[in-house]
């Protein structure tokens, strides 16, 4: 079943949370976009979960996950990692914990993947410190995790989407962090690329318990792929549940708000479409 | 439109060269970032001590160094003409070069450059504005003029990123536009000034917009010093910051980067050695382009790499730019900017052209 975000509140008491965001209330400064703010969204994962953020666009999806990474700050309500408040834990250290997934690397620069993924290793490297070989075995080993060895001589200006989702991903791995928080990676990726981060994902939580928390818009590719889905609506996480159970009509309906939003569940996945 | 097979022809083209660039980019970065700093540093010091012989020794006055010994004149102009100016186009060089890496970090814009941004613009009209109401010219009460010259520029890289920053995105054209703008009505301010002021100092300041790196004794490099050091001491602090930042913002802002504070801090390090700069030499443009580029091409694309080596290499660019300017005529000298612009211009052009075939600006 699912449970409205209020009862989230006494999860935190439940075992075994590793991120958990209280009641969180986010604007930014010169508000142009009223809708896309965070009020009041409260969610706790467990650890070793791989949970999906779904909700319509502007329902604060990225803004939440730029809170949960520290690039953006609460301006009321708490994010407690481990228990910890993520407010008490210095940014390198919270850097440590937790890494951010970006849709896609920008650079102008044609810094090669390798450089890229070093960066990763700067949490652990003092200020005027350049990394060691221990960190590069680090970075290879990252990329190595995600099957993107081979791109490691290349600049990122010029590698492929899929590729360059890679590289984040591998950048994000090589900070060694307990939990991964992706920003709609799948945004510009095809179905064979979608379906191989997913893969990757769930091989991390498999052989390392680490816990991922993905932005994503796929609703096809939840059930049974994630173990935990939260769905947003105007700033609140309104519902939140196993896949199955959080892709109901009615839930949909209300999260897209969208009459049309289907959902069935058949050969044990749930398959989601609108009506025309 | 473009046609498909023009996209095609463009891609394919784009990979070939993309292939090139990578073994080019293999060869010199394959070596963790620290080595590679230090042997740069290393083959750049020696580049550098040979452009500052080179420079000490041509000029308007031929110079016999076996004469130093007993030649008052001749140690005159070693020691109070030459070295003080070789000097003084080493530190402005390499202030400027180091800016330029760094606002190309910051706002992750391969064309920017104090000139391009324009933060020489405000500089040199808070210079003007400075020298017009007789806060000293070029010797006498310089940290007025320095101050004046620090306010504009400041003010102009701040009206600039205001207008090209949007949330998160800086749009790379509008901060080059802006800065275009930002240096026209500078320019005209100048010239206005120099209209309003009365004859001694409308000459003054003309003979200062023509930027030279005219200067006698060491006076006025100490004076310098005071306000460039803190400014280098920064960037230099800042080098790892706008290392992640050129990679990408968020990411370096999830790494622990606080990206408001180390943005202020290089503008106003940046303002500061600008503005410095420019009081003294006038605006002297794309040095901030060339050095930071060539070093690139060389030693890689990291900012921690690219900073000191932009600081050597634009000591070592500036030098050579002024010997040839005070030797290139024959008699009289040319201000050394006319040299860093028709040597920057061509550059600048080139990589905007690059620029647009990775991505539409």
């Amino acid at each position: 079943m699912t449970r409205a975000a209020d009862e989230i509140l006494p999860a935190t008491t439940e075992a075994r949370s590793l991120l958990e965001a209280r009641a969180l209330h986010f604007a930014y400064p010169a508000a142009k976009n009223a809708a896309d703010v965070v009020r009041g969204a409260s969610l706790a994962i467990g650890r070793g979960c791989l949970a999906a953020l779904i909700g319509a666009n502007g329902s604060g999806k990225s803004s939440l996950v730029r809170l949960l990474a520290g690039i953006l700050k609460p301006q009321s309500g708490e994010i407690f990692f481990d228990g910890v408040p993520l407010s008490a834990i210095d940014p390198r250290g919270r850097a440590k914990r937790i890494a951010y997934v970006p849709q896609t690397i920008n650079s102008v620069f044609p810094f090669t993947a390798l450089e890229v993924v070093l960066t990763g290793r700067s949490p652990y490297a003092g200020r005027f410190r350049f990394e060691t070989a221990g960190d590069e075995e680090i970075a290879r080993d990252a990329l190595a995790a995600v099957d993107a060895s081979h791109l490691a001589p290349r600049p990122v200006t010029e590698l492929s989407g899929g590729e360059r989702q890679m590289v984040a991903l591998a950048r994000a791995l090589a900070q060694q962090p307990q939990c991964l928080l992706l920003d709609e990676p799948s945004s510009a990726l095809d179905l064979k690329h979608r379906t191989a981060l997913l893969r990757h994902l769930r091989r991390l939580r498999d052989e390392k318990a680490i816990t991922a928390l993905v932005v994503t818009h796929d609703l096809g590719l939840l059930d049974p792929a994630f173990d935990t889905v939260f769905a947003m609506r105007c700033g609140e996480v309104v519902a939140h549940g196993a896949p199955a159970d959080v892709l109901q009509d009615k839930i949909l309906a209300d999260v897209y708000g969208d009459e049309h939003v289907r959902a069935r569940r058949v050969f044990n996945r749930t398959f989601v479409w609108s009506e025309l | 439109m473009k046609s498909r097979s023009e996209i095609n022809a463009r891609t394919s083209a784009n990979l070939q060269e993309g292939a090139a660039r990578a073994r080019l980019v293999t060869a010199t970065s394959s070596s963790p970032a620290g080595g590679r700093l230090r042997r740069a540093l290393v083959l750049l010091f020696f580049i550098f001590l040979l452009a500052a012989a080179i420079s000490l020794s041509v000029g308007y006055q031929t110079l016999d160094f076996s004469l130093l010994k007993h030649d008052a004149t001749a140690r005159a102009i070693l020691f109070q003409l030459r070295l003080p100016r070789v000097v003084l186009a080493a530190i402005v060089g390499a202030s400027l070069a180091m800016v330029g890496a760094a606002l190309q970090a910051l706002f992750r814009n391969p064309l920017a450059e104090p000139l391009t941004l324009g933060v020489s613009g405000g500089g040199a009209l808070g210079a003007g504005l400075a020298i017009a109401f007789g806060l000293g010219a070029r010797v006498g009460g310089v940290p007025l003029v320095f101050l004046a010259a620090f306010a504009g520029a400041g003010v102009s890289v701040a009206v600039v990123y205001r207008l090209a920053r949007t949330g998160a995105v800086v749009l790379p054209g509008a901060l080059l536009l802006a800065g275009v703008v930002i240096n026209v009505i500078a320019a005209s301010g100048v010239v206005l000034i120099q209209y309003l002021t009365d004859y001694t100092r409308a000459l003054q300041i003309l003979r200062w917009t023509i930027g030279s790196l005219d200067v006698v004794g060491f006076d006025l490099v100490w004076r310098m010093l005071i306000f460039l050091v803190p400014g280098w001491i920064v960037l230099f602090v800042v080098a790892r910051d706008l290392h992640l930042l050129a990679v990408d913002e968020e990411t370096a802002a999830s790494l622990g980067v606080n990206v408001r504070s180390s943005e202020r801090l290089v503008y106003i390090a940046s303002s500061l050695i600008v503005g410095t700069t420019v009081a003294v030499g006038g605006t002297i443009g794309f040095v901030g382009l060339i050095v930071p580029h060539a070093v690139r091409l060389l030693f890689g694309e990291d900012v921690r790499v690219v900073l000191p080596c932009s600081f050597l290499l634009g000591a070592t660019f500036l030098m050579l730019a002024d010997a040839v300017a005070r030797t290139a005529t024959g008699m009289g000298e040319l201000p050394v900017g006319v040299i860093t612009a028709l040597a920057g211009g061509p550059v600048f052009l080139w990589l905007l052209r690059r620029q647009q075939r990775y991505s539409a600006m």
